[in-house]
């Protein structure tokens, strides 16, 4: 059995509960202030401190944390920054060296050893003008021997078309505002109805138009071809949209002309040249022949594909500055 | 050393693209630039297509063009980088459009082109 103190209520701990409960009346009545022993004040004084620093520690923990939020738009950034900058530089050191070291050792610039002059490009340029009626080399190799690459190509730019279309591309269903903007920066950086540049589109673009035709036509018989060709007829559609704006544009190259060509040129390439690979494969009779090289109208396929091609390329480039000008074609 | 300071003279022209390649690389790696990333890369695809066609070419000989029907191998230069190098082209003018109607996305939402504060205020949004 405990037994209890008989003084008990007189003890320094007795004190300090009634203290800190808050029945001062018992203290004050019983003992007073003065009846407090030295190791009371020691234990007020030290739970006193306990307290202030809980307060000071939860103070500190709370800008830690908050030094700790911010931290990655602080320092952490420019910590960041430092070490990219470092990594980075290091890694351009190190390629740019790696390069050069290989530019030093490759085969002599024009010379004949170059390993890439092998038995294909001897191929290439002692048959290929016999199998495929290109006077042209590279047009035959491009549109006959490697005709699924080019292929590949067109769908290439096409698909750049149609990603950029999804991207940028303002109906309906846009908000007015974006809408809006785009017009309205068009009527800013690009004035219409400039006297200056009409009248030099009026002469220049029929000769940039024909040039481009020509280029097309000609690509197996000289340099040029689909793609060059097709670049300087989109240029040409640029400048007169320029010019004359998009109304005057819009009467003959809409969304609905730019889907019909695209489809038609790469639907034709990829049946004929299906066609003539299945043929060759099979070696089967081909109604398509090699005719006389350096004629017009020769060459087999290269000539309707090289306007495929040209066709693709000019829609391609008119509806790249077409959607990024305004947002549509 | 001397040996690959003569290379690098003998081979010029691939030295000079290999010197594009590296100031594009650069561009591509410090820029926080959008647009400037984008640049730094079509200068990168300027040296790959210098170097392609300096490859193809071999001394003294011509254009692959038949010429009063001369078709021996000795008269003209490897045809096959020319090819390469217009795929090239083609694809670095997709990538390069796409790039752009991207940025201009970007653009449009964040009202910057700074890629640091594009991705500070992504993972804000995340938040």
């Amino acid at each position: 059995m405990s037994r209890i103190r008989e003084d008990y209520e007189k003890t320094a701990w007795r004190r300090l509960v009634h203290f800190i409960n808050g029945d001062e009346k018992d203290m004050t009545e019983e003992a007073g202030y003065e009846v407090e022993t030295e190791a009371t004040t020691q234990r007020i004084h030290d739970e006193f401190f306990e307290e202030a620093e809980w307060n000071h520690r939860k103070e500190k923990a709370d800008t830690m944390l908050s030094q700790y939020e911010e931290w990655p738009e602080t320092k952490g950034v420019v910590y960041f920054r430092k070490l990219y900058n470092l990594i980075a530089g290091v890694i351009c050191v190190a390629i740019i060296a790696l390069l050069l070291i290989t530019a030093a050792q490759l085969p002599s610039f024009g010379g004949t050893d170059n390993p890439a002059s092998n038995e294909v490009a001897e191929r290439y340029i002692e048959k290929g003008m016999e199998e495929t009626g290109a006077v042209n080399i590279v047009a035959g190799m491009i549109l006959d021997y490697r005709a699924f690459d080019t292929l590949g190509e067109s769908h290439v730019l096409f698909l750049g078309v149609c990603c950029v279309m999804i991207l940028l591309r303002l109906d309906g269903t846009e908000s007015e505002r974006v809408k809006k903007e785009a017009e309205s920066n068009d009527r800013i950086y690009e004035p219409k109805n400039d006297a200056i540049l009409q009248c030099v589109a009026k002469v220049l673009v029929p000769v940039i138009m024909l040039f481009g035709i020509y280029v097309v036509f000609n690509g197996h018989i000289s340099p040029g071809g689909g793609f060059s060709g097709g670049s300087i007829i989109g240029a040409g559609l640029i400048l007169y949209l320029n010019a004359y704006g998009f109304k005057k544009t819009g009467r003959f190259f809409t969304m609905k002309t730019f889907s019909v060509i695209s489809v038609l040129a790469l639907g034709f390439y990829a049946i004929s040249k299906t066609y003539s690979f299945f043929t060759g494969a099979n070696h089967l009779e081909s109604f398509i022949s090699a005719g006389t090289p350096g004629e017009l109208l020769s060459a087999g396929l290269i000539l309707p594909l090289n306007i495929c091609v040209g066709m693709v390329v000019a829609s391609t480039m008119y509806g790249l500055y077409a959607l990024f000008r305004k947002g549509g074609i | 050393m001397g040996e690959i300071l003569s290379g690098l003279f003998t081979n010029y022209y691939e030295t000079v693209s290999m010197i594009l390649f590296g100031i594009g690389f650069t561009t591509l790696l410090f820029h926080k630039n959008l647009l400037k990333k984008i640049m730094g890369l079509n200068i990168m695809d300027t040296a790959v297509c210098l170097l392609l066609a300096a490859h193809g070419y071999i001394e003294g000989r011509k254009a692959p063009i038949v010429v009063d029907g001369v078709t021996a191998v000795e008269a003209y230069i490897n045809p096959v980088p020319s090819g390469l190098v217009l795929t090239g082209i083609v694809v670095s003018v997709s990538v390069t459009s796409v790039m752009l109607a991207l940025t201009i996305r970007l653009y449009r939402r964040y009202h910057t082109l700074d890629i640091d504060e594009i991705s500070k205020a992504v993972q804000k949004e995340g938040k």
